[in-house]
């Protein structure tokens, strides 16, 4: 009973703080909330037997993309978008394209939430089919890492310092020659 | 409510009590040593010789004024060191600081003391840490003042850049020990080689051991890495626009992210509560039959912060660029192949 | 014991609201904020399948999704600081000169 209240406290802050991001006005706002949501999804991570997945969340997209997103924001000075344009670009403010498509989105919900129900071979329990200690085990995730997907290993960290050579060499300003 | 959950009820309250004091002591601990070393007292007035100094602090800054500067973020303003102290206190909350006790026979099975013991504790810690960037970012952002922003943006930079030899520091403790959780990692240094030498982890890590404690330093924002706070003080910092009780959130979070940081090199190095000096003398059996090691921690902990105290008055502060190339290009490659040998060697040993 | 039909329905709905994100805002980080809610939806489905199967595939597969979002938010942002310095604006409708 406990776990089940758990679940629903995360779920709706996980839920309601995305919402909430792509309807703010300010970015800051919108970054701040987003990490409400990923910690929100840490906890649902933690009742999944999966902690070093749950931390890694914290320490990752909480930690370091997100405070990357606050220095661009910040050093931006990303504009808040003025009240004018913020009533006429808002989707729901004027009939065309951008209420349709929120009507849309919202119709996409529905019709999600209401398939997922229906198929009674999800509707078993999620941990019933194992135990709790071979799945939320660091020790075999890390031994399975380093076997099996030896090679993604190696690749990802390639991919790293590939993202880290050309995040320089974009933002970096033109040296005028004078 | 049986007595055990009363009993672990109790030890979560003492260890935020035992947070809470030491941010005040910590205040009037650095005065006065900062005092004796400049050979003079410190605050000697109030109370005898000094001791009641940060009562009277904290009871100047609740009286102060709540400011707050006109084109300031409203909500962000206040939030900011709402999330550096709360980041503060919930780093502390993976961390034991006693083995396992029975209360003198109260109980039928031993309580750990301390908050939560988790099997990731380690990596909680450093999450936990690494979301007090946040608070001080912010700060600067909200006060609405450039100077204010630089000086936040800047300590921040510097914060996540010495997280990287941090964390590689603590993935080669992690190396020797085979586990995440803090219990285990102490536990690992029970005992003695030779019959004298404590088994703590600073002799079999000590380049290790001085990488966590510059890192350490550099993440609390102290000692010879304070420039954003300190040479900008003359003009700003992130927390000038702040006064009373919002400002004196900040120092507090600081004193406690060097209480954390201290802690966890006592735990990770130093033995926990295991052992007083690094050499055997006869109280450790009395230490381990009685249930003391607490007070062992206690006082291990203790000399670590007068280190920090030590080292703030004693050495000048670097400059910001003198800074980040030192972390960057010094210090993660030294944490990196501290990293490599400690594999290396044990890998050479358990074959 | 919660089913996994629950947490795919938090996964779907976050999935959804992150693709309304992409395609109704008109700032372009608030954009790039959509796109790591979607990639955080189908981590917890990932997560969920992962455990409902038994195994860590899930929690592997997991790992290698945050890291590349992690490159993939850096060279993004990068972006985004070049073009503003280019036109003074987030708003991706100032982008549209190579339209016909």
């Amino acid at each position: 009973m406990p776990e089940t209240v758990v679940f629903y406290a995360f779920a709706a802050l996980a839920i309601g703080a995305s919402a909430l991001v792509i309807g703010q006005r300010n970015p800051m706002y919108s970054v701040l909330l987003l990490i409400a949501s990923f910690g929100a999804l840490s906890g649902l991570y933690i009742q999944l037997d999966a902690p070093f997945v749950a931390v890694a969340q914290i320490i990752i997209y909480a930690g370091a993309i997100m405070v990357l997103f606050l220095f661009v924001v910040m050093l931006l000075n990303a504009p808040r978008e003025d009240a004018a344009e913020w009533d006429r670009s808002h989707p729901l403010a004027h009939p065309g394209i951008g209420r349709f498509g929120a009507l849309l989105a919202t119709l996409l919900i529905v019709q999600l939430v209401w398939a997922l129900a229906k198929v009674t071979e999800l509707n078993t329990p999620v941990a019933s089919r194992s135990d709790a200690a071979t799945v939320g085990s660091v020790l075999e995730m890390g031994r399975v890492l380093f076997t099996r997907h030896t090679f993604a290993f190696e690749a990802t960290s390639v991919l790293i310092l590939v993202a880290m050579v050309g995040a320089v060499v974009l933002a970096r300003r033109e040296v005028s020659e004078q | 409510m049986d007595l055990r959950t009363i009993a672990q009820l109790v030890v979560i309250g003492l260890t935020f009590f035992m947070l809470i004091n030491a941010s005040a002591l910590l205040v009037l601990a650095e005065r006065k040593i900062m005092g004796f070393m400049q050979q003079r007292y410190g605050p000697y007035l109030v109370g005898p010789h000094g001791v009641l100094q940060p009562l009277a602090d904290i009871v100047k800054l609740l009286f102060k004024e709540e400011l707050r500067p006109k084109g300031a973020d409203k909500w962000l303003f206040t939030l900011a060191p709402i999330l550096s102290v709360t980041a503060a206190f919930a780093a502390f909350a993976t961390v034991p600081w006693g083995a396992e006790t029975t209360l003198f026979g109260l109980l039928d099975e031993p309580i750990r003391l301390g908050v939560a013991d988790v099997n990731v504790g380690l990596l909680v810690i450093f999450a936990i840490t690494s979301m007090g960037v946040y608070g001080i970012v912010l700060a600067g952002w909200s006060s609405n003042s450039k100077y204010s922003l630089f000086g936040g943006l800047r300590a921040s930079a510097q914060m996540i850049s010495y997280e990287l030899s941090y964390a590689t520091s603590l993935a080669a403790v992690i190396l020797l020990a085979g586990s995440l959780s803090v219990r285990e990692i102490v536990d690992a240094q029970a005992g003695t080689w030779l019959g004298f030498i404590q088994h703590w982890w600073i002799f079999l890590q000590p380049v290790g051991f001085v990488i966590y404690a510059i890192a350490g330093v550099a993440e609390t924002n102290r000692a010879p890495f304070d420039f954003p706070e300190a040479e900008q003080e003359l003009v700003a910092g992130y927390n000038t626009e702040y006064s009373s009780v919002r400002f004196a959130l900040f120092p507090q979070a600081e004193y406690i992210n060097m209480a954390t940081m201290s802690a966890v090199a006592t735990n990770l190095y130093l033995g926990g509560w295991h052992g007083l000096l690094p050499f055997y003398t006869p109280l450790d059996p009395l230490i381990e039959e009685y249930g003391l090691g607490w007070m062992a921690f206690l006082a291990k902990v203790g000399g670590f912060l007068f280190f920090y105290i030590w080292m703030r008055w004693t050495v000048p502060r670097y400059r910001y660029d003198q800074l980040m190339s030192f972390g960057w290009k010094f210090l993660f490659p030294l944490s990196v192949i501290n990293l490599i040998v400690t594999a290396a060697v044990a890998l050479y040993l358990n074959a | 014991m919660i089913p996994l039909s629950h947490y795919l329905i938090v996964s779907a709905v976050l999935f959804a609201i992150g693709t309304a994100g992409v395609f109704l805002r008109r700032n372009l980080i608030t954009i790039l904020l959509s796109i790591e809610i979607m990639l955080n939806a189908v981590n917890l489905t990932f997560v969920a399948f992962g455990r409902y199967a038994g195994n860590l595939d899930g929690q592997i597969i997991t790992f290698f999704v945050m890291t590349v979002a992690a490159a993939e938010a850096a060279v993004g942002l990068a972006l985004v600081i070049a073009l503003f310095r280019h036109r003074e604006s987030l708003n991706p409708d100032t982008f549209t000169s190579l339209k016909w």
